[in-house]
């Protein structure tokens, strides 16, 4: 699934990463717990969260994961757009619930990672 | 190859600066992106450990044709039970660090599991010394 498609089934404002919209996602992870997600391998992921801080974007940037999704809306930082922005890294915000964002997701064919 | 970077304990702000310089000077090196992975992973667990739990730390990098070592060193509190320390799930992060969505335990086994080789040294009220290294394939190469 390319990334316009996920923003436009969770309903989500795209921050940073316009030029990238094409990109291709096959898995999605839903976690506020970035301990868990470091432990993750998968390519082409997008990463599912309601912890807007910093480190979401660098835990982003260390597992190669090129799109966040802020969910139950939660409003990125201007300094988490720089730094997305500064690594390629689609953020969006969304004003779903973990459970729906991953229910739609699931439903369109997006994978879990395990 | 040699770099050395300062990290601040207790400033999750800038939390990850030094694993993400890491990060670019193995990208310029052509190093493969798993095993970049794998690196920067480690490092940043790392990373954050200082951040958590000491009062400040460095991380200083060899890089050579065969693999990359990384020592973070702490002054802090040091680490009592170090076996204990590796169970995943054991943590002593306080509720600070866990709503920067840290502190479960996870840190120290993810690096062992990322690692090819991890040595912890520490004392108590003084600080530790982490180890980590791993060997490097370059992008398209063995």
């Amino acid at each position: 699934m390319q990334i316009t498609e996920l923003a436009k089934l969770t309903e989500a404002q795209v921050r940073c990463g316009n030029g990238l919209m094409h990109t291709e996602i096959l898995y999605a992870a839903a976690s506020d717990l970035m301990s868990d997600v470091l432990t993750i391998h998968h390519d082409g992921m997008v990463l599912l969260t309601g912890l807007a801080n910093m480190q979401t974007i660098r835990t982003a940037e260390m597992s190669d994961i090129h799109c966040v999704v802020l969910l139950r809306n939660k409003k990125a930082t201007p300094e988490m757009v720089e730094l997305a922005a500064e690594h390629n890294i689609i953020l969006l915000e969304s004003p779903f619930t973990m459970f729906k964002a991953c229910g739609v997701l699931f439903n369109a064919g997006v994978q879990s990672v395990y | 190859m040699q770099l050395q970077y300062d990290i601040e304990g207790g400033n999750f702000t800038k939390a990850g600066f030094a694993s993400s310089e890491i990060k670019k000077v193995l990208k310029q090196l052509n190093v493969d992106a798993a095993t970049i992975k794998r690196i920067v992973v480690s490092s940043y667990e790392a990373e954050v450990n200082i951040v958590a739990h000491a009062y400040k730390g460095a991380v200083t990098v060899v890089i050579d044709h065969e693999k990359i070592v990384m020592q973070y060193q702490d002054e802090g509190p040091g680490i009592p039970d170090i076996e204990q320390a590796m169970v995943a799930g054991y943590s002593t992060a306080s509720p600070e660090v866990r709503e920067m969505g840290f502190g479960a335990g996870m840190g120290l086994p993810n690096i062992h599991k990322n690692a090819d080789d991890l040595l912890i040294e520490s004392e108590v009220n003084k600080g530790t010394l982490v180890t980590i290294t791993i060997y490097l394939k370059q992008e398209g190469g063995q």
